[in-house]
């Protein structure tokens, strides 16, 4: 079994990234879209919690990417950018979704 | 009626496209503009994203309104104070943002910067100093 968690939220005004990274188990995905897309980024003060997730593969949603000006270049190494349908591929691929809102 | 100018600062708090909060922020200041008030914007904690440049919502369907924030300046709206702390804990410079200005008519229409990166502590001061703060 393995789930999809997606969080949507700054990471830096609300705490469900926190709580997503603190139950997330390894094996999982980890999807941040809308302004949860701020913890991808390199150099946050929320960095060091993407990095310390072992065996958790982080996704971003690259439309909300574009959205808010943040270049892929600027993404925290091994973070990979999806686009629609390959949220909707995520959500299959795994047996459930784990909504942070 | 008496004229009385009033200092006003609008506090923006919020990243651009998650909420309404930014967008309504940009429209009462817009608003506010034609009141001829001393008017100024501080960008704090996840408000600085709100500046940041190549926003681009061609895939996501929502509505750019980050070029309107390059029109403040001929509204005379151009203290646009943006906190370095916030910058810094997000991984951001100035060079991240767009390169807000105005021209100043009393000086041959000089092309001037209108953002200023402040600390904490300064912005601290300068919302002590106002008449009114709006927070979005």
């Amino acid at each position: 079994m393995s789930e999809l968690h997606t969080v949507n939220k700054s990471p830096f005004e609300k705490s469900s990234f926190d709580s997503c990274m603190g139950h997330v188990l390894e094996g999982s995905a980890v999807l941040l879209y809308e302004d949860g897309v701020y913890a991808a980024m390199q150099g946050t003060t929320a960095e060091a919690k993407v990095k310390s997730a072992q065996g958790v593969k982080i996704y971003v949603l690259g439309p909300d990417l574009k959205a808010r000006g943040i270049d892929a270049a600027r993404l925290i190494d091994g973070v990979d950018v999806v686009d629609y349908a390959g949220f909707v591929d995520l959500t299959i691929e795994h047996d459930k979704v784990v909504a942070w809102v | 009626m008496s004229e009385m100018i009033k200092n006003f600062l609008y506090l923006n708090r919020r990243a651009p496209y998650g909420t309404i909060y930014a967008w309504e922020s940009l429209e009462v200041v817009l608003i506010g503009a034609a009141f001829d008030q001393k008017v100024s914007l501080a960008f704090v904690d996840d408000g600085v994203y709100q500046i940041v440049k190549g926003q681009d919502t061609s895939e996501s369907g929502f509505k750019n309104f980050s070029p309107t924030y390059s029109a403040l300046g001929d509204y005379d709206v151009n203290q646009l104070y943006v906190e370095r702390e916030s910058l810094e804990e997000r991984g951001l410079t100035l060079d991240d943002l767009m390169p807000l200005t105005w021209e100043d008519e009393d000086e041959d229409w000089a092309e001037k910067d209108s953002i200023r990166v402040v600390s904490r502590a300064e912005l601290a001061g300068m919302i002590k100093d106002q008449d009114v703060v709006f927070s979005f």
